[in-house]
């Protein structure tokens, strides 16, 4: 199919990428986030976003505005669009839009199973989940009381079954376990993602295998940092690590028999597109890397939208407007905690 | 040649076409009578003020509480509107004319309300909670306290009959349904039941879920409610499943609990004792009665407070959205060293100088002020804005040119022949009298009603039918002129003006099909001849007909438009554009186009049999060939090639002149300074 999606694409898709596009003219500009750092007060932020796509989201609240409402509504506004693509998407594009809300679907699996784990009321979790992740019968994992009774009960039902076989053990649930299904699950999750998009070909493979290997790759990183000095043995790491990506396999060789974070770095500067990640931090360092591998991939995400005709800008428009709602909770939180030194800290520019 | 400028400089001005003459002015405005010269101004509507704060966010502005609170104000209205329009009550048609309120006083009024209606909707929520969970009950009572009974009876009958034939029939007990067996032991046994009320959408799911939790160890029965249940939450009714689970073991029970409130399924006990259910039921019943008028009186309450509000609404609405946009006017303006005045800039039409000075006066007077308010012109650096007064009629025409772009200040506005060329054009592809008064019938309704319908809301494709009724009008009489013409009426020919200047060749008329007919008298006096239609004819008579006359319509549009840009270029003293642009567009138009204008025109007036496009095909492919019968004139085919050639020329003329010498011209003069307007206009 190579070279001749701009024949046939729009067939399908060229409503739904031009949609899209017009979406990421919407995302918030350098300028925006310009004035957001300066709002004194979170009527302030309600006040500079109603200018923007957020308004008609942000109108109708109260004044007394809490955080959570303002990323509550923001987030609102992607799902609404999110919904609005699915519905017009066909095959395999709906497929494609599907699998981008797995990773949110673990998400909200782990953290119901672990609030239920430490005896939190479901509704409060239901609330905590992410709406991109739901599913008909989420409520109900809080009945499960081991892994496979997890997935025989509810699972099973949800897209999520296939990347469960790996890790059904009769063992009851404690958060190691929990950590350790989540990371199998995203890996088997990932791994699909990765097959489906080679299997479509073209562009999508070309920028989605990018996209996914440095997702992967990201991973791989973190659970290598999060495990040290935890009992997780060198090969259950190993084996929580996507088979693909720019590190696999040698790479992951190295990195399972990591120590320290000086370790994984030596390791990670060995692949010239990370060397200017782990250049800028400073020896020991790990706080800042979680930006520095965000604001690389926003990079990345950019950079998807320079090619017409494939499935990543789906993609990466999601995934860029979830970063801008982190940025937006992040600015919130620091207006309303009066700790506006730290605003910059956190916040990924996206242009 | 000379004569032909000093004619074209003695032509009237072309004001009607040009947009108004603008000037900068400048505002210096006491603060205490700000608001009121911005409202007066507002409602004038003919001046445009810039915004001095460009370089402020929205909330660093001099005015950003004031336009904070009319946000809050409008949202607190758009939530009456809300309820109003969930209440189910029409917002009053007539809005009440009262005097104007103070912005304070509506806040304050705005926030009683709001805080008034809170109240009450909390309260008939909790009574409504408490009012669903009873009825929930009620149905949970008369269906589930079925299910109970009749297994109950259908056991004990069950039994009696097994005592009887026990002798006769000894298998019954493995013949009988699984449900009997299960059901026996109830009475004995640890047999138990969770009797409860569930969503529709989602019983069915439930009912897997508890399978799969009692790995098939339990029986689900359900029935639907029969009545629809109000969700607190969307206010939708919703259609309930009422359901009962029989399962055995404690373990069973906390799982089936936990399901039932993961699915938000209420579940309420069921007492087996009949006389139990008996006395409940009635309990609940007559507690709900009493809630039920409880719940109207509330209701009833409730709609009164909305209906007076709603009374107030529009009015409030429209006040709110001004004083909003007084404010964000007023954010545009600079405070001046003193603070005490505000200093605006704006544009606005010569003409309307005098009208804004006494609205300015009557703001100084109304709001006492000592000082008056300061209006003097200021001298521009940038191009004003384009303003053209419209009216009525106008404006919609006014409105499609806009579509398509905004003139520059003071260029040509094409909408003043738009007002005819428009709706001509239409009527030439439309062409049918019939059709055309229908058109003619529905505009002129729009016009007769056009004072109420003003006023009226209406929905988008409607609004667009009423704002271009005019627009509708001269479409629908061009429409019958041209029907008239084509002599159609919804398609048909008529007779109207005389009879057909053609007969048949004999009185049976038997070859009209084949031989045609004969010309016995003048040509038809207006239009196309009724006898034209239903011939063999007919189709390459009216096709050329037409279609020759759409070219000839749109070569002169074209040149019409040419000739526009002329007088552009001659006003903006562009000579650039006139001998760059004008004259080589003019040559290649008329050298192609225009040459098969004249073609048309020559063929219509001798009613030659030449083929014109293969004229002008040949005339590209082979210039130099003979036209054979196809030559119309003498010294046709010299003509041809001196066109063909001057088209040819006309192109890298037209091309590539004018951006070189435009680059030249910007690499001399400094960088910064402002270009010689680019204009392309083709119209």
């Amino acid at each position: 199919m190579y070279g001749f999606e701009s024949m046939t694409f729009n067939i399908h898709g060229g409503y739904l990428e031009a949609i899209v596009r017009g979406h990421r003219a919407g995302l918030l500009t350098a300028a925006d986030y310009n004035n957001l750092c300066q709002c004194e007060t979170l009527d302030d932020i309600k006040m500079h976003l109603s200018a923007t796509e957020y308004g008609p989201y942000l109108q109708n609240e109260p004044s007394p505005l809490h955080t959570t409402t303002i990323v509550e509504k923001c987030t609102l506004k992607l799902v609404d669009e999110y919904k609005y693509m699915l519905c017009q998407a066909t095959e395999p594009l709906s497929t494609f839009l599907e699998y981008i809300t797995y990773g949110h679907m673990i998400d909200n699996v782990v953290l119901i199973v672990t609030g239920t784990l430490h005896e939190r009321d479901v509704h409060e979790l239901l609330e905590k989940c992410h709406p991109l992740g739901m599913f008909d019968s989420i409520a109900t994992l809080a009945v499960a009381q081991n892994m496979r009774e997890l997935y025989r009960l509810v699972l099973v039902d949800t897209p999520l079954a296939p990347y469960f076989s790996e890790c059904i053990t009769s063992e009851d649930l404690d958060d190691m376990n929990i950590e350790i299904m989540r990371n199998t699950l995203y890996k088997a999750y990932l791994e699909d993602f990765y097959k489906f998009c080679q299997k479509l070909g073209g562009a999508t493979a070309e920028i989605m295998s990018d996209l996914l290997a440095f997702e992967a790759d990201r991973r791989a990183v973190n659970i290598t940092i999060n495990s040290i000095g935890t009992e997780l043995t060198r090969d259950d790491r190993r084996k929580l690590y996507s088979n693909f990506g720019l590190l696999y396999p040698y790479g992951h060789e190295e990195l399972a028999v990591c120590e320290d974070i000086d370790q994984v770095r030596a390791v990670m500067e060995k692949y010239p597109p990370y060397q200017s990640i782990f250049s800028k931090l400073s020896y020991g360092e790990s706080q800042m890397l979680d930006k520095a591998f965000y604001e690389e991939e926003v990079k990345r995400l950019c950079l998807a939208f320079e090619q017409q005709f494939h499935y990543g800008v789906f993609f990466a428009y999601m995934r860029l407007r979830e970063q801008e709602i982190r940025n937006l909770m992040w600015i919130s939180e620091c207006v309303a905690q009066n700790q506006k030194s730290r605003v910059h800290d956190s916040v990924v520019f996206i242009f | 040649m000379e004569r032909m400028e000093r004619f074209i400089d003695n032509l009237p001005p072309m004001n009607l076409m040009r947009s108004e003459k603008m000037t900068l002015v400048q505002l210096i405005i006491p603060v205490e009578s700000a608001h009121r010269a911005v409202s007066y101004l507002g409602e004038l509507g003919l001046l445009q003020f810039r915004d001095l704060n460009a370089e402020k966010s929205p909330f660093q502005r001099t005015f950003v509480n004031q336009v904070k609170r009319c946000g809050e104000m409008s949202r607190k209205l758009r939530f009456f509107k809300d309820q109003i329009s969930k209440a189910g009550l029409l917002s009053s048609v007539l809005p009440v004319v009262e005097p104007d309120v103070e912005l304070e006083e509506l806040e304050i009024q705005l926030a009683e309300h709001e805080h008034e209606l809170i109240e009450m909707n909390s309260n008939s929520e909790k009574l409504r909670q408490t009012y669903n969970e009873l009825l929930e009950f009620k149905m949970v009572l008369q269906k589930a306290g079925g299910f109970l009974v009749s297994s109950n009876n259908h056991a004990v009958a069950e039994e009696r009959e097994l005592s009887e034939n026990v002798y006769s029939n000894d298998d019954y007990v493995e013949t009988s349904s699984l449900l009997e067996q299960e059901m026996r032991p109830a009475d004995q046994s640890g047999l138990r039941f969770i009797s409860g009320i569930i969503c529709k959408s989602k019983a069915l799911r439930f009912e897997r879920m508890l399978f799969r939790a009692t790995r098939g160890n339990m029986l689900f029965y359900q029935s639907s409610a029969g009545e629809e249940i109000m969700d607190p939450v969307s206010a939708e009714m919703v259609e309930k499943t009422v359901f009962v689970v029989f399962f055995s073991g404690e373990q069973a029970r906390t799982k089936i609990l936990k399901i039932c409130e993961a699915f938000g399924a209420n579940c309420y006990p069921v007492p087996e004792d009949i006389s139990k259910q008996r006395q409940i039921t009635r309990e609940v019943l007559s507690r709900l009665s009493e809630l039920e008028t409880t719940l109207d009186a509330g209701m009833r309450h409730r709609n009164k407070a909305l209906t007076s509000i709603g009374y107030h609404l529009q009015q409030w609405m429209s006040m709110v959205r001004r004083e909003k946009a007084v404010y964000d006017t007023l954010n545009m303006l600079n405070f001046d060293v003193t603070k005490k005045c505000l200093v605006g800039e704006g544009w606005c039409p010569i003409f309307a100088k005098a009208q804004i000075q006494e609205a300015l006066q009557r703001a100084t007077f109304d709001s006492n002020s000592q000082v008056g308010i300061i209006f003097h012109v200021m001298d521009a650096v940038e191009s004003p804005p384009t303003y053209f007064r419209t009216n009525h009629f106008t404006n919609a025409y006014q409105e499609i040119v806009d579509a398509y772009g905004v003139a520059r200040y003071q260029e040509a506005n094409p909408a003043v022949y738009t007002v005819i060329t428009f709706p001509f054009l239409f009527a030439v592809m439309f062409g049918d009298w019939g059709h055309g008064i229908c058109l003619l019938l529905g505009a002129l309704v729009l016009i007769a009603r056009e004072s109420r319908l003003n006023t009226q809301k209406l929905g988008s494709f409607m609004e667009m039918l009423f704002g271009g009724r005019y627009v509708l009008l001269l479409m629908s009489l061009f429409s019958v002129y041209c029907g008239l013409i084509y002599n159609e009426f919804f398609s048909v020919p008529f007779h109207i003006f005389g009879g057909s200047a053609y007969k048949c060749r004999d009185a049976t008329c038997s070859d009209a099909h084949s031989a045609g007919l004969i010309k016995f008298r003048d040509p038809y006096p207006f239009g196309v001849d009724p006898s034209w239609r239903g011939s063999r004819s007919e189709l390459p008579f009216l096709n050329s007909l037409k279609m020759k006359m759409s070219i000839l319509l749109g070569v002169a549009q074209m040149n019409l438009g040419i000739l526009l840009s002329y007088f552009n270029a001659r006003f903006f003293h562009n000579s650039l554009d006139v001998r760059y642009q004008f004259v080589p567009q003019m040559i290649f138009l008329n050298s192609l186009f225009g040459y098969l204008s004249l073609l048309i025109i020559i063929k219509w007036c001798t009613g030659s049999q030449a083929d014109l496009y293969h004229v002008m095909i040949y005339m590209f492919l082979s210039p130099t060939d003979d036209l054979g019968d196809n030559e119309l004139f003498w010294g046709q085919r010299p003509l041809q090639i001196v066109l063909l050639l001057l088209a040819l020329v006309a192109v890298p003329w037209m091309l590539f002149p004018k951006p070189f010498i435009l680059k030249k011209l910007h690499s001399e003069v400094a960088p910064m300074a402002c270009l010689a307007p680019l204009s392309l206009i083709l119209m």
